[in-house]
């Protein structure tokens, strides 16, 4: 298949960007959508322009290494999907591609499609673990977990750090992150401890960061893991109950 | 050629371990601030240690790659990870997690090493359930465990098909935790070009910051790389595309003697590749052949679709050679087996290179919800990438490069022949000999980071105190002045052809000569190959943009500049080992069914290559292997 595509090149994060257009030619339905893309860079190299510059690495769907807004939607139209599982036969033939960096205030560019992240590991930084020194852990069938809730933490926990919530949300609001965090560990025995003292400090941090949740549910839409929203009322739920604590 | 001593501990094989942390030395609590610990990689062994160290009271630095130490390659391990629990009663014990090891490993893994891996199996359990990681449980709320490739016992434990993710961030957000209480300064986008030998001892790295392109020299007291493994020697693997051998190469060429190379697994159940644009294979879990079947057509060049060969004509291939482990044969064995049908010409798919696994019958047996909670996401997965709904037709798979046993030779402390160089997880070469069981990998990373690195690193330091080096001395300033000077070579050569056509071919060149099947005559052939392929490399590769910016083309450019090298030494160690055993098949050593032939008299060693210059011959050195608890045997699964 032919494609048109429209993409954001900019050298640096303090130089101007641009849309820029190329052809994508005698693509296989079969590819994916990188590799639509390491064929375009391989032709530019070849024509002496530099490639254009994206952050990828296991392209199995799990690093959160990849992620780029295609035609407006983080990860691209087919949803539950990171860019990398993201395959060319779900576009057609004479497609018009936008190919645009993640966007959002806290997410600076650093060159063409690759920004900065940072703040998210911030934010499991100021709580998003528990407190347990290399071989001070008991033994671990002495505590059981119900199936229920073992599984509703994994459903939290496959996050894979990607930013694509944070890059659809209109507010540029990091909740879900923050949420499927604080849930996976606070669903489970062994984060009670820490659980309300978590939520406070990791949400104090993120709003240092992001933006405002307004329930415009476009986290859950483009989430490559289909992380609920349900965990962000979950985790305002222990907020609340966090502050009344504290004071 | 000197004889390398792997200080094992004396004693019973049980008791080594606990012997040997009895009288390592210690550094006391207020002295370990005073100690700078370098880290290199945040996979699972690497965030582990660096986690560790930090809660211990060391300095720790880390550098990675990456935008974040979460998106190591170990969180793509899908399947689970073993430890000799035996909840299910099913008559496992550490030692027969030991000996499947080191029959797994077709005896060329190190007996001593295998042993304390096994015992720290169960601790590893412990600590990632403690720190949250959600993992499999029964309806009772104990945890579950499932079987892997080459034994007879269910000891794996597994949270969905994402074991590897939930493991590496239970390490990782330890490891945010030292970072936030300031133990551990991060270094991400930062990637390693150069180690520092000082006074005969590792005092350092060199560095390239990806977003600025500085080269910067960082000193400590020690160096730990933990940077994972080299399948992309042969460009299509199931590694991520950044893996690359360049730390562990950069060591060898400082004097660390890299042991092995030549022992790369194989990995059975992989989508096969469809077209040459394709940039990498996805591994598809071992965990499926618990419940999938593998078969080809009986008849050569049967073009019928799956559900159209009728029963009676297919071939269960590994079910019919391998009785007692049918569809769980080890990998290197079922590899083989995969090959060896195709060779046939009863492969299926795209160039007949694939055979299928089925899930029809358990599908029958359990249900579809039960294979969907077993397998749900691999299947998907499966579906996005072929437009085929396994549910409903086999799964093709074909072997693809997945792991490599070879790697820095390290001692019973994980310390290289470079004093004060550790080596751990994928990168070192200890534990797995010449073929790794599934389910080890995550295994023996966490067991290299939490608990071993640990006790023998206090071991080395205990009498180092106040002997860093300044970062400004000769070494370092050398160090650097080398970096800066290859990649400026690199980005001179201002040729025709880009880094990747350049690391497509040698992936060929490799895959086809040192693969899955290995001759003398076809190792000789690579060799020279590869070597010419470089010389044209450094003369025609193009590498736009310049150093001082982000540019991909040059990080990339660098380490296919020492893959090609890693190649020839791979060539090398191959040809020098004329016998096959686990991994390495050489076609002139077989049995007369087929299988791999050992021979023990020449070759119960470990190959460990000490770099001489470019252009001279690397020269061998040999640790010879002692087997005193296991008998050597021929491996057999039938």
């Amino acid at each position: 298949m032919n494609l048109k595509l429209h993409v954001w090149r900019q050298a640096a994060g303090s130089s101007e960007g641009r849309f820029v257009e190329y052809a994508a030619n005698d693509i296989s339905p079969d590819a994916s959508f990188l590799e639509m893309l390491d064929i375009v860079n391989e032709q530019l190299i070849e024509k002496g322009e530099e490639p254009i510059h994206f952050e990828h690495d296991c392209r199995e769907g799990i690093c959160g290494s990849c992620g780029m807004m295609i035609n407006g939607i983080a990860h691209g139209p087919l949803g539950g999907t990171a860019t990398c599982q993201l395959h060319m036969r779900h576009f057609s033939d004479g497609d018009e591609i936008r190919v645009e960096p993640w966007r959002a205030r806290a997410f600076p560019v650093i060159k063409d499609l690759i920004v900065d992240r940072s703040p998210l590991d911030k934010i499991i930084q100021a709580g998003g673990f528990i407190s347990v020194n290399t071989g001070n852990a008991p033994e671990a069938n002495d505590t059981p977990i119900s199936k229920a809730i073992q599984e509703h933490a994994m459903d939290a926990a496959e996050c894979i750090e990607c930013g694509a919530c944070v890059a659809q949300c209109p507010n540029g609001a990091a909740q879900l992150f923050t949420a499927a965090k604080v849930s996976h560990l606070g669903l489970l025995p062994q984060g009670q401890p820490e659980r309300y003292t978590r939520v406070l400090r990791m949400v104090e941090v993120m709003e240092q960061y992001f933006g405002s949740c307004t329930m415009f549910r476009e986290c859950e839409a483009v989430c490559p893991k289909e992380i609920s929203i349900d965990f962000i009322a979950r985790m305002d739920r222990d907020y609340i109950v966090a502050r009344f604590k504290a004071r | 050629m000197t004889e390398l001593d792997a200080r094992i501990p004396p004693g019973p094989i049980a008791d080594k371990w606990s012997y040997a942390k009895s009288h390592y030395k210690l550094v006391n609590p207020t002295n370990k601030r005073k100690f700078d610990i370098i880290v290199v990689g945040a996979g699972l062994a690497g965030a582990s240690a660096a986690a560790s160290f930090g809660e211990l009271g060391y300095n720790v630095k880390c550098f990675v790659f990456h935008d974040s130490p979460r998106r190591a390659h170990s969180i793509a391990a899908q399947g689970g990870i073993n430890a000799a629990k035996n909840y299910q009663n099913d008559g496992d014990s550490i030692y027969r997690l030991f000996y499947d090891t080191v029959k797994g490993g077709d005896y060329r893994s190190r007996e001593g090493n295998v042993y304390r891996l096994a015992e720290l199996s169960v601790d590893i359990i412990d600590q990632a359930v403690a720190q949250g990681v959600p993992f499999a449980r029964e309806y009772g709320g104990l945890l579950e465990n499932r079987s892997f490739g080459g034994v007879q016992v269910s000891r794996t434990f597994y949270a969905r098909g994402q074991t590897g993710q939930q493991l590496l961030l239970g390490a990782f957000q330890a490891l945010e935790r030292q970072i936030a209480l300031g133990r551990v300064q991060m270094f991400p986008r930062y990637e390693m070009l150069e180690l520092v030998v000082a006074d005969g001892q590792a005092k350092g790295i060199i560095t390239r910051n990806l977003v600025t392109g500085a080269i910067e020299a960082h000193s400590g007291d020690t160096v730990v790389l933990a940077t994972g493994g080299y399948s992309n020697v042969f460009y299509l693997s199931t590694n991520a595309k950044a893996s690359n051998c360049t730390a562990i190469w950069r060591a060898y060429r400082r004097g660390a003697y890299f042991a092995n190379p030549c022992f790369t697994q194989i990995h059975p159940t992989c989508i096969p590749q469809t077209g040459e644009y394709q940039s990498k294979l996805t591994l598809m879990s071992e965990s499926l052949r618990n419940d999938g079947r593998i078969w080809v057509p009986k008849q050569k060049g049967d073009k019928r679709p799956p559900l159209e060969i009728p029963e009676s004509e297919r071939d269960y291939y590994l079910e019919r050679k391998y009785p007692s482990f049918g569809n769980l044969a080890p990998r290197d064995i079922a590899s083989r087996a995969a090959k060896e049908v195709c060779d046939d010409g009863r492969g299926i798919g795209p160039g007949g290179r694939g055979v299928y696994l089925d899930f029809a019958d358990a599908i029958k047996r359990l249900g579809r919800s039960t294979i969907e909670e077993r397998y749900g996401n691999l299947f998907e997965m499966y579906h996005d990438i072929t437009a085929e709904d396994p549910y409903k037709v086999p799964m093709r798979i074909y072997p693809a490069p997945h792991y490599t046993m070879g790697g820095l030779w390290v001692d019973y402390e994980l310390m290289s022949t470079i004093p004060g160089l550790f080596v751990l997880g994928e990168a070192n070469y200890s534990d797995h000999g010449a073929n790794r069981l599934g389910a080890s990998a995550l295994m023996q990373g966490l067991a290299d980071g939490y608990f071993v690195i640990t006790a023998t690193i206090a071991n080395y330091l205990a009498d180092k105190m106040g002997k860093r080096v300044a970062a400004d001395r000769q070494e370092f300033k050398q160090a650097k002045a080398d970096v800066d000077d290859r990649l400026k070579r690199l980005l001179a050569a201002k040729g025709t052809r880009s880094v990747d056509s350049f690391h497509r071919e040698l992936g060929h060149i490799m895959w086809e000569n040192c693969g899955m099947a290995r001759s003398a005559e076809s190792l000789k052939k690579a060799r020279v190959e590869v070597r010419a392929l470089r010389d044209r490399y450094w003369r025609e590769v193009r590498v736009l943009g310049n150093g001082e910016e982000p540019n991909q083309s040059l990080e990339k450019a660098g380490r296919v500049a020492d893959f090609f090298e890693l190649a020839e030494l791979m060539c090398i160690d191959a040809l020098q080992r004329e016998e096959s055993c686990g991994s390495h098949f050489r076609v002139e050593y077989q049995t007369p069914d087929g299988e791999a032939l050992r021979n023990d008299d020449k070759f119960l060693y470990v190959s460990a290559w000490e770099f001489t210059g470019d252009g001279s011959e690397p020269r061998l050195h040999k640790e010879p292997l002692h087997y005193e608890e296991v008998k050597l045997a021929t491996r057999s699964y039938k």
